[in-house]
């Protein structure tokens, strides 16, 4: 984010601070490390079917890594409980890893630095920032959670699956390694969804799928922290560029604990990025435990 | 209650209201459109062990693990925009029928039990039925002997015999009729691969097309007697054909004309 001039002279602590580097301005370090680790599992995934070459086969639902790690969706596993099928070991003890795994390293870190569909939608929000293009229709930020639970009822009315019918997000990743058929037009709406009528809309508003990593990692370790923020100057660049901006205000303007605890950050550090005045970084809930 | 509260307190209710009922509404939208799009196009055989097909779709969570399984690339993957529900295994019979392996190897790479365990037979698997549905193009039915059919079905002379039947239309030939026997038939295609016509007159439907079923309380005669060693009503009485006696009876000639090619 780049607004307004480029340099500015910001007051730290009473005392004049020096001229910001530009360069530094331009930093985007999570941002390319996110990339790279979205691009990279895909990559993974497409070498077995390209190449021959099988670490993992299968796609995001539910795969298998060096024929011995098992890892599954486990929003797939409660639907499919919710339909009334008990799936075999292999896809809980899947579920389970993916979930610990969330434990840790937190609230929707899948999103951000997994998720196939992040790089749609942070495309459409970047094309929507420079285009200028303001306002439209988001629905509420807690339609998730209810579509999540109607969903899994639709699943015990049905007896069936019903999301993977339509989820984009698998319907992306499964349509790149296994042929897309039609689906690139879902992925096309997801992209004109978000960036003319509701910004941040599918990610931030609608998957239940994100909605259900939020919840599972709301205790998760790894957190961004506001750690220096009495440095901040209020230039609003983090609000601007953050996919779920609400979550910031609580651990950068209020005087609790400087971490960003709520369960929809997903972790992907464009404030650290952003930031002129370093105020965030990457910490734990360990480390600042006692700092608030 | 202040203005304030009671403004702020129907702004939560305005969103609360929006945020439930568009949920509800996608969620059933979403419900309903799954009802339809689950319909299984009639060419289109699950993988062996499928279970049936309502409980497949609460069970198969599409990650492809069975198509990867498949070393003869005949499982693939719906994509959008086919018949076949998005992301479920299937296979068409007449494009790449199933080997058949020993072992299996699609069931045991399910992660989920959509594809059960408990098939460890091959030849027990019913991905299918198959179904002589053309009796007007079948080579066997015109008389000829292409026998294709019957010469590849991995349980030859079970799954698919020869049944011999006089040519009424030649008089004078056999018309060997390839005909499916359900208790052995896998459904794996091979037949419908191989049928040499431009459209295969031999089809290997899902089992709820192909089959029909008698109603439970019918008993075979034939079958109940041989269970029973005899007749289960005794010997019946054999009665006189009233109003006949002037006529002579049939001659007990025998039926072949003696003529030889």
């Amino acid at each position: 984010m780049n607004s307004g001039s480029q340099t500015r002279v910001v007051t730290v602590g009473g005392s004049p601070a020096p001229t910001v580097d530009v360069a530094r301005r331009y930093r985007s370090k999570w941002l390319l490390l996110r990339r790279l680790s979205q691009l990279g599992i895909l990559g993974l995934f497409l070498i077995g079917p390209w190449f021959g070459i099988w670490i993992i086969k299968g796609n995001l639902s539910s795969s298998l890594t060096l024929d011995v790690l098992p890892l599954t969706d486990p929003f797939l596993v409660l639907q499919s409980m919710a339909a009334g099928h008990l799936p075999y070991l292999d896809a809980i003890v899947g579920a389970a890893i993916v979930a610990g795994v969330y434990l840790v390293f937190g609230s929707r870190v899948f999103c951000s630095w997994v998720c196939p569909v992040n790089i749609v939608t942070d495309g459409a929000a970047a094309l929507r920032r420079r285009l200028g293009i303001k306002g439209g229709r988001a629905p509420a930020a807690t339609t998730r959670y209810w579509l999540l639970l109607g969903l899994l009822a639709a699943c015990l009315a049905t007896g069936s699956i019903v999301w993977e019918f339509v989820n984009p997000v698998s319907m992306l990743h499964r349509g790149l390694i296994f042929g897309m058929g039609t689906a690139w037009l879902v992925v096309l709406g997801i992209f004109a969804y978000d960036l003319l009528i509701a910004s941040r809309g599918w990610c931030g508003h609608l998957c239940p799928m994100g909605a259900l990593y939020g919840l599972l990692g709301r205790a998760a370790l790894l957190r961004v922290a506001a750690a220096r923020r009495s440095a901040c100057n209020d230039c609003l660049d983090c609000f601007a560029i953050c996919p779920e901006p609400q979550v910031i205000r609580a651990a950068l303007k209020g005087s609790g604990t400087p971490l960003i605890l709520d369960a929809n950050c997903t972790n992907c550090g464009r404030c650290i990025d952003v930031c002129s005045l370093d105020v965030f970084c990457f910490s734990n809930r360990l480390t600042h435990r006692f700092s608030s | 209650m202040s203005a304030f509260s009671s403004l702020a307190r129907r702004q939560f209710l305005n969103r609360f209201a929006g945020a439930v009922g568009g949920a509800a509404l996608l969620s059933l939208g979403v419900g309903l459109y799954a009802g339809q799009a689950s319909a299984l196009p009639a060419q289109a055989l699950r993988p062996p062990g499928a279970l049936a097909e309502s409980d497949f779709l609460a069970a198969c969570v599409r990650c492809g693990l069975c198509v990867r399984g498949c070393p003869y690339h005949t499982l693939k993957l719906g994509e959008l925009g086919q018949a076949v529900a998005t992301g479920t295994p299937y296979f068409a019979a007449r494009t790449i029928p199933c080997e058949m392996c020993e072992d299996i190897p699609c069931v045991r790479a399910c992660p989920t039990g959509a594809l059960d365990r408990q098939l460890t037979d091959i030849g027990k698997s019913r991905m299918g039925l198959a179904a002589l549905v053309d009796h007007e193009s079948c080579l066997n039915f015109l008389g000829l002997r292409c026998d294709v059919c019957y010469r590849v079905c991995p349980v030859i002379d079970k799954a698919i015999s020869l049944e011999n039947i006089h040519n009424q239309r030649s008089d004078r030939h056999a018309m060997l009729l390839p005909t499916v026997h359900s208790e052995y038939c896998t459904g794996c295609g091979k037949c419908e691969k191989s049928c040499v016509l431009p459209e295969a007159a031999i089809k290997v439907y899902p089992l709820k097309l192909a089959k029909g079923q008698l109603p439970e309380h019918y008993r075979k005669g034939w079958e109940e007697k041989a269970r029973h060693g005899g007749s289960l009503i005794g010997e019946q009485i054999e009665l006189p054909v009233r109003g006949m006696e002037d006529r002579p009876s049939p001659p007990k000639a025998p039926l072949d004309s003696g003529w030889k090619p």
